[in-house]
């Protein structure tokens, strides 16, 4: 009798799970089959009834049919979320070609992104980065560079003076001699830093401009040291590719002096708009250190030598970037400084 | 610096290179070739035309028509608009199938002007007769040429010979840039010596014989200087029987190509010698020098002088004067009086060929505001040794072109000689210096090839006065580079100690300023370091406030960059205001750059250079954004202690509510706000603009780089929130004060999370709801430990007015 009502229950909860749809009916006939006062709990209850010897057979039997039911919903369920879980995936499909959000970050000058590869490739090699006054005396600007007095480089015209000692540095190399004067050989640096010249601003000039001053100094220095750094500056600037040809040329404060002019990065050479058909682009100016420069900044000649170099920051920026008008690097509109 | 390619040729005839060649090999050489002109380019079958007849056109005004002899076997057909030109007449004639340079108002074309046999008004033309213009030439260089018209060749040019070689315009021009220590280059000689040694060619320079007949000239002038300082040489020669006349065609065509335009006889061979000795020359009818003396004096003050341009200057006493017996006859180096200038009518010429103080005459020349062909040549500092040279070129050429007598004798006073130095002969230490391995005789043979003479027994090298470049061992280690070939000169790395080099720690700051920037999307700016002094007024700053007290330029580009900038702002406001005018909808804007603080005015010694972070924005985001950015890079670099935000500002451009010092025990590391709203209007900026500014060195001072663990607490925390009734005056910074200052050592953090005014907020009241957080390391706390703190607060702020809402 019982034995009949039980695989009745069974049956009746195996079809219900079955045909059930959701995990709320599911937890529905699970109460009323084994929930308190459920069908099979009520069965339970009327053991009192079962004769005592028949006891154990019917609790087994009855645990048989708890067991088939808690098996049947166990694995409904399973069923159930598998089926819930793989709807709410479909559900939650996007467009992946929707737009990013992004930070937005900022972006530096592309004076700064020049600077910052020329001063990498420097302090690899040991080079110290130091840097100057703005403001200078003419002493460190020409005197000391050999540039005496009277000399046509001093002309007002291209020089911004405070007064008659005091002026806006048209060069970076016055770093050079503060560096001397206060160290001792060996010596590898290069300063980065602003100039001042008295031109108008247009699209290849500017009033206000950087150059990169290096210098090296110790024993035994040749020019065929500068020849090999600078060629392996240019190398890592522009391009394992890039082939260098020194010129001839005069600054007062190294001799011999040189000019150095790079295969244009463009078109390998050939010639193109971009090099003006020359094929090379001249990048810097270089020199074996002048000895009267190096003694009257208190280093033996005859004991040291050294060579010294200069490039225009915004010259390599401006080629390098492909920037065709000075003036963009200072008006500092976001639309150009973004760009970098 | 320009000279004719067949002149350079004329002196280094084995010089067989074409223009291309020629410029490559000297630029390596270290005479750059900045480019080439050829005079005759887009200039084809153009040939020396005599006209036979001229005949009016039956269906035009202007038109006529010519035949022209071309050399052919008939005279050939042209139409011309032209109407200078009469029977006989020769001309240049383009002929079928030839090319002109360009039109003939003096415009050229690009590839030339193509000329084909056509019919003019019915009429058939077979070339065309050309203008100078025409001819890519100009006025100025044929000043016989007519305004408007055909130009018509000397009645002895040969018919049916090529025209272009006839006028000298198969020529071509090299532009140098020349350095400025090569003065003996300016000068076509200097340029053909410099040619010779790049293609190791034997130099040839003209000839120049010995002139002079007759008389003496020390007997017909007398040479004093007063200041041998300034006037370190005068070379005078007399020319008697002066015949004024037109310079030989040989003459005129190279004078054209150094662009120079033929005068006369007399004129051109001072030119001449002046290209090509790089000497200046002047030429004084002799006739008119009072007293047959010449005296060089420096002017006396307020001294008049008319030069022979007609112009009258006032001079001062630091410059040099030519007089005669009674007067100014000319500025020395500049220009010579209108007094003493050669006319058509003079007999006798005295030249003068001097040396006068470069600096001097540039100064001069400068005050004077005019600057002259012959001054710009003086300016570069001249070898007295020169001026005899081309003196006696000048007199060789007027007896060759029978220009004049030449009178015997030469009159020179020249005090202190100027002789060649000599400097020891180093051949190891060039090498050394080089890093070459030349041998002495090749470097021997440089020195020779360039006219110094080697002592190898004394081991010196003599340097001829023309070379006033050459004075230690790396000047002549230049020489062997550039003979050997900078080029061929091995590459080698550097040797020795390895240093281990690396950037400052201020650099190390700059760069983490950079970075919050870029974090928080602010692009990098570059500004100028002067402005106007009128900013000032713009950023509303009280006529004493001490950043008024700017370094002045002495010669700015113009007011507006006439003073060093002693803030940051004024260039953030100018960059945020284009940004704003372009309608770019938001900037957000950093600059790293400095500003210059005299420690006295006038300037005596350096002033401070101050390294500032100025960040600048509008768009999206308050005063809190740059509150936090701000603090980002502060923390970033290494801040350690309390960072307090002080209303009290003293900066003007500021709202006077939304502005902040930023403060550091006490001392403020810069500032920050919304700009103020008259300041942005002067600016012209529509948007609300929020600016801040930090001093690098400050940072540098405070900073604390290091960076410590401290052990996390296993103990829970205890958090508390407190809703406080506040007076509205009193800051956020006021009631944390009293966090920090009463909420016991167990005080871990605390927070914000509402600020609320209005409704249920009695009048003049906020409220605010902080949450506070603490814990203890070693224990639990127990509530009594977070009630005494708690206490404490609020007993601390019961002080400033603040209590528990109720």
């Amino acid at each position: 009798m019982i034995k009949d009502d039980l695989s009745k229950i069974v049956s009746q909860a195996r079809e219900k799970i079955l045909s059930s749809v959701d995990s709320n009916v599911l937890n529905d006939i699970r109460v009323a089959v084994l929930g308190k006062k459920g069908e099979l709990t009520s069965i339970l209850k009327g053991m009192k009834d079962v004769p005592e010897d028949e006891r154990p057979k019917v609790g087994a039997l009855v645990n048989d049919a708890r067991k088939a039911i808690e098996d049947a919903l166990c694995e409904k369920r399973k069923a159930l979320e598998a089926l819930e879980l793989s709807r709410r995936l479909s559900r939650e499909k996007i467009d992946v070609t929707l737009p990013a959000r992004r930070l937005r970050k900022g972006h530096p000058h592309p004076n700064t992104l020049a600077l910052s590869e020329i001063r990498k490739i420097f302090t690899g090699m040991g080079y110290e980065v130091v840097d100057g006054p703005d403001i200078e005396l003419d002493y460190y600007n020409f005197e000391a560079l050999n540039i005496p007095k009277g000399h046509p480089a001093k002309d007002e015209q291209d020089t911004f003076y405070i007064n008659k000692e005091i002026l806006l540095r048209t060069q970076t190399s016055g770093v050079q001699v503060r560096q001397m004067e206060k160290r001792k050989p060996p010596i590898r640096m290069i300063a980065p830093g602003r100039v001042f010249r008295a031109d108008e601003v247009d699209a290849t000039h500017s009033p206000v401009f950087h150059q990169v001053e290096g210098m090296v100094i110790d024993k035994g220095i040749r020019f065929s040291d500068l020849k090999g750094t600078l060629e392996g500056f240019a190398k890592k600037l522009f391009g394992e590719e890039t082939r260098v040809k020194f010129r001839p040329h005069h600054f007062p404060f190294t001799e011999p002096s040189a000019e150095m002019d790079v295969s244009c990065f463009k078109c390998g050479g050939k010639g193109c708009r971009f090099c003006k058909g020359e094929g090379w682009i001249e990048i810097l100016g270089c020199g074996m250190m002048h000895p009267k420069v190096l003694s009257m900044s208190g280093v033996d000649p005859d004991e040291y030598t050294g060579f010294a170099f200069g490039l225009g920051l915004e010259r390599i920026a401006l080629l390098k970037y492909e920037i065709d008008d000075m003036r963009l690097l200072y008006e500092n509109d976001t639309r150009f400084l973004s760009q970098f | 610096m320009r000279t004719s390619f067949e002149w350079i040729r004329s002196m280094v005839p084995g010089l067989t290179e074409d223009p291309k060649e020629y410029s490559d090999r000297m630029t390596m050489f270290g005479q750059k070739v900045e480019f080439f002109t050829d005079l005759s380019k887009d200039l084809e079958k153009i040939v020396v035309g005599q006209i036979v007849s001229i005949t009016p056109h039956q269906d035009s005004d202007h038109l006529c028509i010519c035949r022209v002899d071309v050399g052919q076997e008939e005279p050939i057909q042209i139409v011309t608009g032209a109407s200078n030109m009469k029977e006989n007449d020769k001309v240049p004639v383009v002929l079928d199938g030839g090319r002109v340079a360009g039109g003939h108002d003096g415009t050229k074309t690009e590839g030339g002007i193509k000329i084909k046999k056509g019919k003019l008004r019915g009429v058939e033309s077979f070339g065309m007769m050309c203008s100078i213009e025409e001819l890519g030439s100009s006025r100025d260089l044929f000043p016989d040429a007519p305004e408007d018209g055909l130009y018509i060749l000397p009645s002895d040019a040969p018919v049916g010979c090529d025209a272009v070689k006839y006028l000298g315009l198969d020529d071509k021009v090299i532009e140098y840039e020349i350095t400025g220590n090569r003065v003996d280059c300016f000068s076509v000689l200097g340029i053909a010596r410099e040619a010779a040694c790049a293609f190791s060619l034997p130099f040839k320079p003209a000839l120049i014989n010995e002139t002079g007949v007759n008389g003496n000239c020390a007997d017909d002038i007398s040479v004093t200087i007063e200041n041998d300082e300034l006037c370190k040489r005068f070379v005078a020669r007399e020319i008697r029987n002066v015949k004024i006349g037109p310079s030989p065609e040989w003459m005129q065509k190279r004078l054209r190509s150094q662009g120079i335009r033929p005068i006369n006889n007399i004129v051109d061979i001072t030119n001449y010698v002046m290209e090509e000795y790089g000497q200046p020359m002047h030429s004084y009818d002799y006739d008119q020098i009072a007293g047959k003396k010449i005296i060089v004096r420096n002017a006396k003050d307020g001294e008049s002088f008319t030069t022979l341009d007609g112009e009258e200057h006032k001079l001062d006493p630091d410059m040099l004067l030519i007089c005669d017996g009674e007067k100014p006859v000319g500025l020395a180096g500049i220009m010579g009086g209108e007094n003493s200038m050669i006319t058509d009518n003079v007999t006798t010429v005295l030249f003068e060929a001097a040396t006068f103080d470069g600096t001097n005459i540039r100064k001069s020349a400068k005050r004077l505001g005019m600057r002259t062909e012959a001054s710009g040549m003086f300016e570069k500092g001249l070898d007295p040794n020169n001026a005899i040279l081309a003196m006696n070129r000048a007199c060789a050429l007027v007896e060759e072109m029978g220009a004049g007598e030449v009178v015997a004798g030469t009159v020179d006073v020249y005090k202190e000689k100027k002789e060649p130095v000599t400097i020891p002969f180093e051949p190891e230490r060039y090498n050394e210096f080089l890093g070459t391995d030349i041998s002495a005789d090749e470097i021997a043979s440089y020195f020779e090839a360039e006219e110094l003479s080697v002592d190898r027994e004394k081991k010196l090298v003599t340097i001829p006065t023309f070379r006033q470049d050459l004075l230690c061992f790396a000047d002549l280690a230049e020489e062997v580079a550039r003979f050997f070939g900078y080029d061929r000169i091995p590459v080698t790395a550097l040797k020795g100690v390895t240093l281990s080099g690396g950037i400052s720690e201020k650099d190390e700051v700059l760069d983490i300023a950079r970075n919050s920037a870029f974090s928080y999307g602010f692009s990098e700016a570059m500004c100028f370091s002067f402005e106007s002094p009128k900013v000032y007024d713009k950023l509303l700053l009280s006529e004493d406030d001490e950043r008024r007290n700017a370094i002045k330029i002495m010669n700015p580009l113009g007011e507006d960059y006439s003073i060093m900038r002693t803030q940051t702002v004024n260039s953030m406001l100018e960059s945020l205001s284009l940004n704003s005018s372009r309608r770019n909808p938001d900037a957000r804007l950093f600059e790293l750059g400095k500003t210059y603080i005299a420690k006295a005015l006038p300037l005596s010694e350096l002033p401070d250079e101050r390294d500032i972070f100025t960040l600048g924005f509008y768009g999206e985001g308050d005063f809190f954004v740059m509150k936090g950015v701000v603090l980002d890079f502060l923390e970033s670099a290494g801040i350690r202690g309390d960072i307090v935000f002080d209303p009290d500002s003293n900066n003007p451009f500021l709202h006077p509510g939304r502005k902040a010092e930023i403060k550091l025990s006490g001392e403020s590391l810069g500032f920050l706000g919304e700009v103020h709203p008259t300041v942005l209007s002067s600016y012209g900026i529509r948007e609300r603009s929020y600016i801040a500014c930090v001093d690098i060195e400050k940072v540098l001072l405070n900073r604390d780089s290091s960076v410590r663990y401290e052990a996390i607490g296993n103990f829970p925390a205890s958090t508390r929130d407190l809703s406080l009734d506040v007076p509205k005056g009193i800051t956020a910074g006021e009631i944390e004060a009293v966090f920090k200052k009463y909420g016991t050592k167990n005080l871990e953090s605390f927070s914000l999370f509402d600020v609320y005014e209005g409704e249920q907020v009695r009048e003049g009241r906020k409220s605010m709801a902080y949450s506070i957080v603490f814990r203890a390391p070693d224990r639990s706390l127990s509530d009594d430990d977070v009630n005494t703190a708690i206490e404490k607060i609020l007993k601390g702020l019961s002080d400033i007015g603040v209590e528990l809402r109720k």
